[in-house]
C-alpha cells in the first residue's frame, strides 16, 4: 500500500462479496472497522504507514459472513458498493457498510500479502 | 615510671581549663599522632600511657606561663615512639605563629598610618588652596563676589560628601590579611597621589608663583579639585566592590580529608581575594571537620601495607636507589593483588553493626530527651504571683533536667565520635537556650544529631584557624579558568577549583496565548 503525495493510490485490491444475516432487528455483517480520516491514525495497529487514515478491519468474527466470505484481520477497506473508503470518516464508512436496504455489500480490499503475490507471480519465469 | 606519668598526666589536665572535653583532647592528640607515621601505626596502637602523649607534646615546647603551672612536675621521661612526630608538629605551629602575628601587624599598621596620612593630604588640599591668597598676598587679592561665595558653599558641601564617602568605603574593620598587598588599592592610592601632586604643582607654578590675583579663578580651581576627587571615589567603588559582584566563575571547593564539596559563583577577583571569600563561606557550609571519623580508612590501610614486607635478597650495592624503590613497590602491589583480601567483607559487616548502634542509642536518647523535657514547664503569670517558691532561672532549669538525658547523650556522641566537639557547659548552655526559647526537644537534639557547620561550635574545636594559600599562579593575578589552588590548615586543606560559567546565548520564542488549541485523540472501533 505504497502512497506518494500528489499521485493517485494504487494498489492491488481483491474483491470480496458479503452476504449480511439478519440478526433480529439489524443486518449484520460480522466485522469490526477502525480508522477515519477523524481518528489518530497512529493507533492503528495493522497499516504500515502511521500516517494512513484509511478504513481498516479490525475484528472479524467467527464463522460470520465477513470470514466466509474472505474478509481478513488487518485488511483495508478501499471501496463499499463503488464508494471511496480512503478519505471518510469513521461514521460515513460506518454508514456506507450498513444500509439497511442493502443485502449483500462488495468490497474492495487490500492487504499486503496481495503485493506480495502479484510481484512474486511476475517474477516467475514464464 | 607509669604511676609517676599518670600522676603527671591527671595533674596535667587539672590545670588545663580551656573548656575542652578531656576525652576529647586525649582522641585528637591520638588521632593527631596515628595520622603522622602510618607507616609504624602498629606500634602507635599499642602505644602505652596515652596521657604522656600531650605530656611531652605541649609543655615542654609551650613557654606559655598561663597554661601550665605544674611544668616542673612533668618532666619525666616518656616511654613512647610517637612523641617526637607531635613535638614536632607543635615546634612547627608555634614558631609560625610568632611569625606570622609578628609581621602581620606591622604591615596592617604601615597600611593603615599610609592611607590615613594620604586622606589627610587629600583632605586638607583644597582647604589650603582657598587659604593660602588670603595669608600669603592678601592686599592685592579681588575681593569675592557673590558667585565666588557660593562657590564656597558648594566647596564645604562635596568635601563633606567626600569625607562619608571615603569613611563608608575605606574605614570599615579589617576583615582579613592577605598576604600581598591589595592591588587595587595600591593603584588607586598612587593614582590619588600622583593626582593631587600634580594639582599642587600647577598651584604652585601658576599660582603662587605668579601670585595671581583673580580669586574666583582660584575657588573654581579648588572645586574642579574636588570635583575630580569625587570622580576617583566613583572609580574606587566601582573597582573594588562593583567589579566582582557579576559571577564569572564557578569554583568547586573540596576538602582533602572527607571530599565534602561546595560549589561557589565568584566575580573577576584576585586569587587572594577570592581564598578569601571561600573561607569566610568554608566556616558557614562545610560540616565541621572532626578527625575521628577518618581512622577508619586509615587502619584499614594501616592493615594491607603491614602484612607485607620486602626484603632485599641480592645485597645492598647492587641496584641504584631508584629502581630498588620502584622494585620494590612493584613487588608489593603485585602481592597485594595476589593475596586474598577479605577486609571489603569485614568494612561492609562493621558498617552495618555500626548503623544499627548508632539507631539504637539515638532511639535511647530521643526517648531520655524528650522524658527529660516534661518535668520542665514554663510557669505561667498568675502563678508567679501566686507561689513564688521553687522558682527556677533557665540556667538552673537546665541543669536540672540534664542528669536524665546526659548519659543517653555521652553514649551517642561517642558512638557518632564527635564528643570532643561537644563540652559539658556547652551542652548545658545549649538546653537553657532551647528552653528559653520554648524549643521542642526535637529542636534541641538537632545540632547533636548531625554534625552542624564550623560555626556553631566554640573556637577551640574548629582545627581551622590558621589558613595558607598555595597557589602556582601569583595570589594577586585574577582567578582563571581551570586555576587550581591550594588553602591549607594543619590537619587538613581545601583544594579549589576554578570553572568559568559559560556564555549563555538566549534566544525568545514568541507564543500566541490563542494558539493554544487541542483536540482528543480518537480510536473508535465499531462493529458492522
Amino acid at each position: 500500500m505504497s502512497y506518494i503525495p500528489g499521485q493517485p493510490v494504487t494498489a492491488v485490491v481483491q474483491r470480496i462479496e458479503i452476504q449480511k444475516i439478519r440478526d433480529g432487528d439489524n443486518l449484520i455483517l460480522g466485522f469490526s472497522i477502525g480508522g477515519g480520516i477523524d481518528q489518530d491514525p497512529s493507533q492503528n495497529p495493522f497499516s504500515e504507514d502511521k500516517t494512513d487514515k484509511g478504513i481498516y478491519v479490525t475484528r472479524v468474527s467467527e464463522g460470520g459472513p465477513a470470514e466466509v466470505a474472505g474478509l481478513r484481520i488487518g485488511d483495508k477497506i478501499m471501496q463499499v458498493n463503488g464508494w471511496d473508503m480512503t478519505m471518510v470518516t469513521h461514521d460515513q464508512a460506518r454508514k456506507r457498510l450498513t444500509k439497511k436496504n442493502e443485502d449483500v455489500v462488495r468490497l474492495l480490499v487490500t492487504r499486503k500479502s496481495l503485493e506480495e503475490a502479484v510481484r512474486n507471480s511476475m517474477m516467475q519465469p514464464r | 615510671m607509669d604511676t609517676e606519668s599518670t600522676h603527671s598526666g591527671y595533674s596535667y589536665y587539672s590545670s588545663r581549663s580551656r573548656g575542652s572535653h578531656r576525652h576529647g583532647e586525649r582522641n585528637r592528640d591520638r588521632h593527631k599522632s596515628r595520622s603522622k607515621d602510618s607507616s609504624r601505626s602498629e606500634k602507635s596502637v599499642t602505644i602505652n600511657a596515652p596521657p604522656a602523649e600531650p605530656l611531652l607534646g605541649d609543655q615542654s615546647i609551650r613557654g606559655d606561663e598561663t597554661q601550665d603551672d605544674n611544668w616542673g612536675e612533668t618532666t619525666t621521661a616518656v616511654t613512647g615512639t610517637s612523641e617526637h612526630s607531635l613535638s614536632q608538629e607543635d615546634i612547627v605551629r608555634i614558631s609560625k605563629d610568632l611569625d606570622e602575628s609578628v609581621g602581620l601587624d606591622c604591615r596592617r599598621y604601615l597600611g593603615t598610618a599610609l592611607s590615613v596620612i594620604l586622606g589627610l593630604l587629600v583632605f586638607l588640599t583644597p582647604l589650603a588652596f582657598l587659604i593660602l591668597p588670603h595669608v600669603l598676598w592678601p592686599d592685592r587679592l579681588k575681593s569675592c563676589g557673590t558667585a565666588c561665595e557660593g562657590l564656597f558653599i558648594s566647596v564645604a558641601f562635596k568635601l563633606l560628601i567626600l569625607l562619608l564617602a571615603v569613611w563608608a568605603l575605606f574605614f570599615r574593620p579589617a576583615r582579613a590579611g592577605l598576604p600581598r598587598v591589595f592591588v587595587f588599592r595600591a593603584l588607586l592610592a598612587v593614582l590619588v597621589l600622583l593626582f593631587v601632586l600634580s594639582y599642587w604643582l600647577f598651584y604652585g607654578v601658576r599660582i603662587l608663583d605668579s601670585q595671581d590675583e583673580d580669586y574666583q579663578g582660584i575657588v573654581q580651581y579648588a572645586v574642579s579639585l574636588v570635583d575630580a576627587l569625587l570622580f576617583i571615589h566613583y572609580l574606587a567603588i566601582v573597582l573594588l566592590e562593583l567589579r566582582q559582584l557579576q559571577p564569572f566563575f564557578s569554583v568547586c571547593v573540596m576538602r582533602s580529608t572527607d571530599g565534602e564539596t561546595r560549589h561557589y559563583n565568584l566575580g573577576q577577583l584576585s586569587i587572594q581575594r577570592a581564598a578569601l571569600i571561600i573561607i569566610e563561606n568554608y566556616y558557614k557550609d562545610f560540616p565541621v571537620h572532626n578527625p575521628a571519623l577518618l581512622t577508619a580508612s586509615k587502619s584499614r590501610a594501616a592493615k594491607h601495607l603491614a602484612g607485607l614486607k620486602v626484603y632485599n635478597v641480592d645485597g645492598p650495592g647492587n641496584n641504584a636507589a631508584t629502581g630498588l624503590a620502584q622494585s620494590q613497590s612493584r613487588a608489593m602491589i603485585a602481592a597485594a593483588a595476589r593475596r586474598r583480601d577479605a577486609s571489603h567483607n569485614e568494612l561492609y559487616y562493621e558498617e552495618a553493626e555500626h548503623e544499627r548502634r548508632v539507631r539504637k542509642r539515638k532511639a535511647r536518647l530521643v526517648v531520655a530527651v524528650e522524658e527529660a523535657f516534661t518535668h520542665i514547664r514554663r510557669m505561667q503569670e498568675e502563678e508567679q504571683k501566686k507561689s513564688p517558691g521553687d522558682v527556677m532561672d533557665p540556667r538552673e532549669a537546665a541543669q536540672a533536667i540534664f542528669p536524665s538525658m546526659a548519659r543517653a547523650l555521652q553514649k551517642y556522641l561517642r558512638t557518632t565520635r564527635q564528643q570532643h566537639c561537644h563540652s559539658m557547659e556547652r551542652i548545658q548552655q545549649h538546653l537553657a537556650f532551647c528552653i528559653t526559647n520554648n524549643m521542642t526537644p526535637k529542636a534541641f537534639l538537632e545540632s547533636y544529631l548531625t554534625p552542624g557547620p564550623t560555626l556553631q561550635y566554640s573556637r577551640d574545636h574548629w582545627l581551622a584557624k590558621q589558613w595558607t594559600l598555595i597557589s602556582e599562579a601569583s595570589v594577586t593575578s585574577g582567578l582563571k579558568d581551570g586555576a587550581v589552588f591550594l588553602l591549607k590548615c594543619i590537619d587538613f586543606s581545601l583544594v579549589v577549583t576554578t570553572k568559568a560559567i559559560p556564555f549563555i546565548k538566549l534566544s525568545e520564542e514568541f507564543i500566541d496565548p490563542k494558539s493554544h488549541k487541542f483536540v482528543l485523540r480518537l480510536q473508535s472501533e465499531t462493529s458492522v
